[in-house]
């Protein structure tokens, strides 16, 4: 039963609904799209007792204001920021318990860039191609395909009020968001980095510096230009990426792809473990980063280790593990 | 080269696995790319997530708590080896009807005059061939067909436009798609389809898939507008 719990009386800059992603259709050219902090976003939704792949809002640079329809509970989570409930501040509280006629502003962002709201029960939007994410460049998913704009009504997918109250946790006892002023991604050589043999030394020594063009799609970063060696292609036949590759232009800057590309005609010279593909979602114009070379069994090795503790939190949690019926 | 006689792995980070087929783009080892893919979808290996088939390769999305990369590779190894066992469903031949030149084709001119040929003539030769789908991305339905006729070829544009209308045909190289929604391209355009190439809430979002033969069928403004308009549902175009 979908009931309205949420007025948006301001949307901030770029909020749109996302989920894990829409998987299965990138055959057809449609982008991944999702949450850019999958970590980010998963701990909002079991904040509030829903599954991982709940849809919930994502906000970049600034947070939205929201005027509470029902009494209803919403988790925020990814960048830190400043927030007032009906005009107090309020701090490291999640989730947030709000009573209908309540305002929830979040007005500031001290650290990082995305900040993820879920809402109990769910944002109720139709489920396009597998996913309820926003794809705002072909008008799909979310709310008709587009941000949220003023006066938006959000409304739960199931009806959450005979839920068991929800747990509170400090989140940082067990996953520490990470908003160092230079950020260390931990990336795996390849597909291409044969065509960078003598520059690769370069690119996991240097520093780099988020450019202003950084979007859903990728970001564009400066730094020293890492040349291709002499006898590489310039171009190869063009394939998939995946969001964290680092694809190398003729150019010489470093673009890191992220979740609304598809296939591409240029070399990547490595590719950001799932984990740093969350931080560096986070890292804003300006912010310096540099990659740390790692191999695919340590990756992985990581990987496991970050789901298990994952796991443990989502138990602690009460959250289902699967899409519930 | 051309194909290559075992797929050579290449890492696409902790969850993706790159299988590269061959290093051209050519209709065997496209077909080829196809067959493996469809091989992998049917064994339903417990921990392949998504496969991404293009040109000469094909992603293979995993979730690496459920299956050992090593493993994977064993699995795709012997599936490639099988491929002469299975046949690929017969390919569907789809009729796009194109209003060439004009407004929707503001680039046919300069198509035409690089070339020596009349506006007629390039229309003439765009539209006769049967093209092949060798793989679908940029955005959502666009295909990228082999092949062009080397009279036809030509550069893209040196800006690109920022806004390219949806069901714009356009040439770039010796390449030639279909732009399915409004989106920035550099390709130049030399008419526009009224079909809705992409449409998500219908019951199959897309007219076409990787593997299918595409045909343009040259139509007047009158038949352009009566096709938008029920493609559409409204009058105008």
């Amino acid at each position: 039963m979908e009931i309205p719990v949420l007025k948006i009386i301001d949307p901030g800059p770029m909020t749109t609904v996302q989920d894990l992603g829409r998987i299965g259709y990138q055959i057809y050219g449609v982008p991944v799209s999702g949450a850019l902090d999958q970590i980010s976003a998963m701990l909002a939704n079991w904040l509030v007792g829903n599954w991982a792949g709940e849809a919930l809002l994502e906000a970049t640079f600034l947070g939205p204001k929201l005027e509470a329809l029902e009494d209803v509970w919403v988790a925020v989570t990814g960048a830190k920021v400043h927030m007032t409930l009906n005009g107090r501040e309020i701090e490291d509280q999640n989730p947030i318990r709000l009573k209908a006629g309540d305002i929830l502003w979040i007005k500031k962002v001290l650290r990082g860039l995305r900040i993820y709201v879920a809402v109990r029960g769910g944002i109720s939007v139709p489920r396009v191609m597998g996913s309820y994410s926003t794809y705002v460049q072909a008008k799909l998913g979310g709310i008709q395909g587009r941000p949220l704009i003023k006066g938006d009504i959000l409304k739960t997918r199931q009806n959450a009020k005979d839920w068991a109250k929800p747990k509170k946790v400090n989140l940082t006892a067990y996953i520490v968001p990470d908003f160092a002023p230079e950020l260390i991604l931990r990336a795996i050589p390849g597909p291409q980095d044969n065509h960078f043999k003598n520059s690769i030394g370069l690119f996991y020594s240097s520093t780099f510096k988020v450019t202003p063009k950084a979007d859903r799609m990728g970001y564009r970063l400066e730094g020293p230009l890492i040349p291709k060696d002499y006898n590489a292609p310039q171009s190869i036949i063009s394939e998939p990426s995946m969001p964290g590759s680092v694809q190398i232009p003729p150019d010489g800057k470093p673009i890191i792809l992220l979740v609304e590309q598809t296939v591409g005609g240029y070399s990547k010279i490595a590719t950001i473990i799932w984990e740093d593909v969350c931080k560096v979602s986070q890292a804003r114009p300006g912010d310096e980063l540099r990659f740390k070379k790692i191999e695919l069994s340590e990756a992985h090795t990581i990987y496991r280790e970050t789901w298990r503790k994952l796991n443990v939190l989502r138990e602690i949690l009460n959250a289902p593990s699967h899409r519930p019926r | 080269m051309g194909l290559y006689e075992e797929p050579i792995f290449r890492i696409a980070g902790d969850r993706g696995l790159l299988v590269e087929l061959g290093d051209e783009i050519d209709p065997q080892i496209n077909k080829t790319v196809r067959i493996l893919n469809l091989l992998i979808l049917r064994s339903n290996i417990q921990g392949v997530v998504e496969t991404i088939p293009t040109y000469r390769s094909i992603l293979v999305y995993y979730d690496p708590i459920k299956i050992e990369v090593r493993e994977l590779c064993v699995i795709i190894r012997k599936l490639a080896s099988k491929k002469q066992e299975i046949t690929l469903p017969e390919p569907k031949l789809i009729e796009i009807p194109v209003c060439y030149g004009g407004e929707f084709g503001p680039d046919i001119e300069i198509v035409a005059q690089s070339h020596n040929l009349t506006i007629e003539e390039v229309i003439k030769l765009h539209s006769q061939p049967l093209y092949q789908i060798y793989m679908m991305g940029f955005t959502p339905g666009f295909p990228f067909l082999g092949v062009l006729p080397e009279l036809l070829a030509t550069p893209r544009l040196s800006t690109p436009r920022l806004q390219v209308p949806a069901g714009s045909v356009g040439i770039a190289g010796n390449q030639t798609g279909i732009y399915p929604i409004t989106s920035p391209g550099g390709w130049n355009l030399i008419g526009r389809t009224p079909l809705k190439l992409f449409s998500p809430e219908r019951k199959e979002p897309f007219l076409y898939a990787p593997g299918d033969f595409i045909r343009f069928r040259p139509i007047s403004l009158e038949e352009f507008q009566e096709i938008h308009g029920k493609e559409y549902g409204d009058s105008s175009s």
